[in-house]
């Protein structure tokens, strides 16, 4: 069990918050997360104490700083069960997704070849490939998904077929929080000879992640929705994948030698594809967030979400101005709307009462087809928030009307 | 200040009215029609609004799409504001609803209804809400004007 009042005082923001925002609320963690001390001390240490740049310089701060960020690099394969050498650090899962679709897909993927994904993937998971369809005459297709928005594996069977080269989904979506069945999607994707690149960036913050259990191909997330700093995210790959793919740059730290003739040996994976001075300070800070998420532990994360979720759900159902679009997902996020009242109108009452939501259509712009609305709510908890939080937005949700969001304009 | 603009519940009632029952709300397949797609890139709003002007005159004016409580009462009622009137006239009631906007003095009875957004410019993230409906209208006016110089 959680010792959730103990873990509210490792963030200040909590603190903080009540400064320029009383009784702040902060149900938006699917966009981003707070931050425990623990991290912002990494952080703020890289700059006061170690500022260097690493893998350069013949002096001693110099390697203790490239020691440590390397260390980043063996808590997230321990994190993810994977090896060492296949963590890339990125600037976050967009680039990380970029990376599969630019680096593997545009080298790999033939005219006609298959890009198999669904209606309900984040932009930055769908947008690449749509870049990369039109460079390579790839075609896009969709797995159907359920009324509710849930991918199944039934379902992915019946999209499954020869032509399928790459399979891009997300782990968990941004949008309903549907869990994918990834371990026996990457079975049947290999069965055809095709590769899965999974965009783990809801999913990797929130329950146990076993790359090698699953064995999957891809797996894209960033650190600032996990608890630690913005500017850095992660790409595992397969060695044997991030040895055959193009790096998206080329730059310094990227090569081992380079001559006049424009011979370049690049240096091996994961080096390869990090060119260029990284955000140091934050691969720093995303090992300090992966140690306080491994203290809590990730089992004791999921399960206080979907009770958390659960609890929440219940209630939101009782209300009758409530429209709840994925009351049967697993994961923290909820998605709904105030009957009569647009996404946003409702979304701005609840910030008036000190309640950060979001509202839109949440950069799955697709999925509109599946929900029938073109815009909603979503709130989305993390291990952090509380049963007394979810009570007081119920009670704020009970009592939205349209005279109240109105009356904010008066 | 008129009676009218302290008394919220009238203000209310206006913004809510032309919410739930927007006027003018459809497209015509018209070729008279001079038309703008508009669409806020920070928020949901996704518009489009067509005008007819024949000989310098607003004889009608449409609007569709999503759009949120604030744009869509806002457009509804420029719609019934600037039908029928011309250019010159046009300009003016859009000249004095961006001074209200922007909290300046301003003509009420050139504005009618549209008063009720008299404080919507204190909230800097809704002005765009409050705005794109008028600016649509504003380009379609000026475009009209161009082809006839």
């Amino acid at each position: 069990m959680l010792d959730v009042k103990k873990i509210r005082n490792d963030f200040p923001m909590f603190k903080n918050a009540e400064k320029t925002t009383p009784n702040l609320i902060y149900f938006d963690n699917a966009a981003t997360t707070f931050k425990p001390q623990s991290v912002i001390d990494a952080v703020v240490r890289y700059y006061t104490s170690q500022s260097v740049n690493i893998h350069r310089g013949d002096y001693e701060l110099s390697y203790q700083v490239s020691d440590e960020y390397e260390q980043t690099r063996k808590a997230v394969a321990r994190f993810i069960r994977s090896e060492e050498r296949e963590v890339v650090f990125t600037s976050g899962a967009s680039a990380s997704l970029n990376l599969v679709a630019y680096g593997y897909g545009q080298k790999f993927l033939k005219k006609g070849d298959v890009i198999l994904s669904s209606e309900a993937e984040h932009a930055s998971n769908i947008l690449p490939w749509f870049k990369t369809a039109e460079v390579t005459g790839a075609v896009i297709e969709y797995i159907e998904l359920t009324e509710e928005g849930e991918l199944t594996i039934e379902n992915f069977k019946k999209a499954m077929h020869e032509g399928v080269k790459v399979v891009a989904v997300a782990h968990i979506t941004n949008v309903l929080g549907f869990i994918a069945p990834i371990k026996e999607m990457a079975t049947i994707a290999h069965e055809y000879g095709a590769i899965i690149s999974v965009d783990g960036a809801q999913s990797v913050p929130h329950i146990k992640t076993d790359v090698r259990d699953w064995d999957i191909d891809f797996l894209s997330f960033s650190a600032h929705k996990m608890v630690g700093p913005t500017g850095v995210g992660v790409l595992f790959g397969k060695y044997k994948l991030l040895e055959k793919m193009d790096p998206f740059m080329l730059g310094g730290g990227s090569n081992a030698r380079f001559d006049i003739c424009g011979n370049i040996l690049l240096k091996n994976p994961p080096f390869k594809f990090e060119a260029g001075t990284p955000a140091i300070e934050a691969v720093l800070g995303l090992k300090a967030a992966i140690l306080y998420l491994e203290e809590v532990g990730m089992d004791n994360i999921e399960e206080y979400e979907h009770d958390l979720r659960n609890y929440m759900v219940e209630k939101l159902q009782q209300l009758p101005n409530i429209h709840l679009y994925n009351p049967h997902a697993a994961t923290g996020i909820v998605t709904f709307n105030v009957e009569r009242i647009f996404a946003q109108d409702a979304a701005m009452y609840l910030n008036s009462q000190g309640i950060a939501v979001r509202s839109g259509t949440h950069c799955a712009k697709i999925l509109i087809d599946v929900l029938k609305t073109s815009e909603t709510i979503r709130s989305s908890v993390y291990f952090y928030n509380t049963k007394e939080e979810v009570d007081r937005f119920i009670q704020v949700c009970s009592e939205i009307t349209l005279e109240k969001c109105v009356d904010l304009y008066l | 200040m008129s009676d009218m603009l302290k008394d919220p519940m009238i203000l209310r009632q206006i913004i809510m009215d032309h919410y739930e029952y927007p006027r003018h709300h459809h497209l015509s397949g018209d070729e008279g029609y001079g038309s703008i797609h508009m669409a806020s890139d920070s928020c949901i709003d996704d518009i489009t609004v067509q005008a007819k002007i024949e000989n310098g005159i607003v004889t009608d004016v449409n609007f569709d799409g999503v759009a949120c409580t604030i744009s869509t009462a806002s457009t509804s009622i420029m719609t019934e504001l600037i039908i029928g009137k011309t250019i010159d006239e046009a300009k003016k009631i859009i000249d004095e609803y961006n001074l209200m906007i922007e909290m300046k003095q301003f003509d009420e009875d050139i504005l009618q209804e549209a008063v009720a957004f008299h404080q919507v410019g204190k909230q800097a993230n809704r002005i765009k809400c409050a705005t794109i409906g008028w600016k649509a209208i504003l380009q379609l006016v000026e475009e009209s004007e161009e082809k006839h110089e």
